[in-house]
């Protein structure tokens, strides 16, 4: 599976109040993609394209555990988040709506804003700017969850594994 | 080689002999549950697995407190919905604002009774980790987990290294639980405990009341840490004894446990604190901000909207009134806490000092319901997140503090040392 697009910079410690207020969390998912990074950057989803990547520094995706701030990004079209490192619960959160997420301090050092980037999300190869770079790769489990396009999809996956074995 | 409290809870429930950090395993929870900023989310997964009944009615728990009561159309379409849910999959442990118990659920769940020592608890809401208190591993969890706990009735976890972190010697007066806890995140950074957990040892920690436990355990995310957790104890399990909770299971960390590091701090050397805008570990001692004048003071929410903080505040506030020009709000936790302090006098201690009280619910916190925040306004706020825009505004300040801080600063128009206000 490949991302490819053009690269949104952010700095360290943007939080999920940034990402998403949270008076938006009643909000549909369509309708929370209008207000994706508006704590950042209100005209962020008038910019984004779809398959763009958001390339920013450490801790990104800090505080709170709020869903709707992946969903907005996911619903403005974002390809990939590239960073330094990430708040745990945001890591975890994107994995679970599928939308993919990798460490890689060195691409984010060479990446400038509206560079092209391209992220081979199976091997975890970045290609930014005519070099290349190695992301840590998702840990197996992980790559499941990711296979199955999230955990809803694994929890069916789960369900109908039970019910199989109910049956049997 | 030992084992943590952590590893022990996660290794028992996974039904192995041990776990070693770092690796990924999958465990029955203990009880899953939701708040209504949450909800849509967590219902709309729940039914996109295409589940038709949640894995055990009885240990699922749904709670009404951010947007109470009903802020805007929106959110009153959510609560109906939360009220179909819970009557269509027979929820045990439903709580409306419709005469019943009520509120922010890290107070309402363990006064329920609802949280075990050595419990695995799923909750949508990153200060879940209060329930650590009471030896129960209960980390900060997105809003899609829960939906698919509520199908599945297990989840997954990546077993977390944890740090130690060991508190000794009394405390001074006016020192608290927040005063705490924003000195090791001040120490360690907002990103110090990524994927870890804070376990929280020393004699401060086991001589401290419940309550302060818990806001201690409340901020461990912002500290960046998965979970924070204590050793159950006389005090913890007798506070579940208490609200006829289950016994739980007791989990002590091995003499031999290895920990990613340990913090140590002496309880003694330790002055009232405040974190300054805009994140919760630019922490400073209230001496080096004396004089910062304050438009509001907020006094409530999951990490000081407890009894025994009402009570601290009250304290200050007996006798005297607000500065003029001050908006002095606060939100008990629950029902429960608004009721108790009723009937301790507390609320009309405050309302006499000039506080407006609002419903118990997260009130200001958030910026979900009202107290918001204009661009020129500083708050002192009882609560854990001073980001840029949490409380409104994006150009609005917020510092962080305690009960007796945010009085103090009420009555002196200013961030004081509670001492020179009380004496
Ligand atoms: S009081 Fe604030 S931090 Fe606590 S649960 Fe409510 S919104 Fe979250």
């Amino acid at each position: 599976m490949i991302v490819e697009g053009r690269i949104h910079v952010f700095g360290d410690n943007v939080t999920t109040d940034e990402i998403m207020p949270m008076h938006k969390a009643a909000a549909t998912p369509a309708e929370l993609a209008a207000y994706a990074m508006a704590g950042c950057d209100p005209d962020f989803p008038k910019k984004v394209k779809p398959g763009d990547v958001i390339v920013a520094g450490e801790n990104f995706g800090a505080g709170s555990s709020r869903e709707t701030a992946p969903l907005g990004l996911k619903g403005a079209g974002l390809g990939a988040i590239v960073a330094k490192s990430f708040a745990r619960t945001f890591y975890r959160n994107c994995i679970n709506q599928g939308l993919p997420i990798l460490v890689c301090p060195d691409a984010v050092a060479a990446a400038k804003p509206g560079d092209v980037i391209r992220i081979d999300l199976e091997s975890g190869r970045v290609d930014v700017a005519g070099r290349t770079f190695q992301a840590e790769p998702f840990p197996p489990f992980l790559l499941t969850i990711i296979r199955h396009g999230g955990n809803v999809g694994y929890a069916r996956a789960v369900l109908a594994e039970r019910a199989r074995a109910a049956g049997a | 080689m030992g084992m943590t409290i952590t590893q022990k809870i996660l290794a028992h429930k996974a039904g192995k002999d041990r776990v070693a950090t770092g690796e990924f395993v999958t465990v029955p929870v203990d009880l899953a549950a939701c708040h209504d900023a949450a909800a849509n989310v967590v219902m709309d997964t729940f039914e996109a697995t295409g589940a038709d009944r949640v894995f055990d009615p009885e240990r699922v728990a749904m709670t009404m407190r951010a947007y109470v009561p009903a802020r805007d159309p929106v959110v009153a379409q959510v609560h109906e919905r939360m009220r179909r849910f819970a009557r269509r999959y027979g929820i045990r442990h439903f709580f409306d604002y419709d005469g019943g118990p009520h509120g922010i659920e890290h107070v309402l769940y363990p006064a329920q009774g609802l949280i075990a020592a050595g419990d695995v608890f799923l909750n949508s809401d990153s200060h879940t980790p209060t329930a650590g208190a009471f030896g129960a591993f209960a980390p900060a969890m997105g809003w899609s987990d829960v939906g698919v706990g509520l199908a599945l009735g297990t989840t997954w976890f990546r077993v977390p290294e944890s740090i130690k972190v060991v508190v000794d010697g009394p405390l001074r007066p006016y020192v608290g639980g927040k005063d705490i806890v924003l000195t090791l995140i001040g120490t360690i950074g907002v990103a110090g405990a990524t994927y870890q957990v804070l376990e929280w040892t020393g004699s401060t920690i086991r001589a401290l009341p419940i309550e302060e436990r818990m806001t201690i355990c409340n901020m461990a995310v912002e500290a960046g840490a998965k979970s924070a957790i204590m050793e159950p104890d006389e005090v913890s399990q007798a506070y579940i004894a208490s609200r006829g909770g289950r016994p739980g299971i007791v989990f002590r960390s091995d003499p031999d446990a290895t920990y990613a590091r340990t913090v140590s701090f002496r309880g003694d050397a330790l002055e009232p604190v405040v974190a300054k805008p805009s994140l919760p570990d630019r922490v400073a001692p209230v001496s080096e901000v004396r004089g910062t004048k304050v438009t509001q003071v907020f006094i409530g929410t999951c990490t000081n909207g407890r009894l025994s903080d009402l009570r601290a505040a009250a304290s200050i506030l007996k006798g005297r009134k607000v500065a003029r020009g001050v908006r002095l709000l606060v939100s008990p936790a629950t029902r429960e806490t608004y009721m108790q302090a009723l009937k301790e006098g507390l609320v009309e201690v405050l309302m006499e000092a000039g506080a407006t009280v609002s419903p118990a619910s997260c009130g200001p916190c958030a910026a979900l319901h009202s107290g918001v925040l204009g661009p020129d306004d500083v708050c002192v706020s009882t609560s854990n997140r001073n980001f840029p825009g949490r409380m409104g505004h994006p150009d609005s300040k917020v510092y962080l503090a305690g009960p007796y801080v945010a009085a103090a600063a009420a009555v002196a128009g200013a961030i004081v040392p509670p001492e020179e206000v009380a004496r």
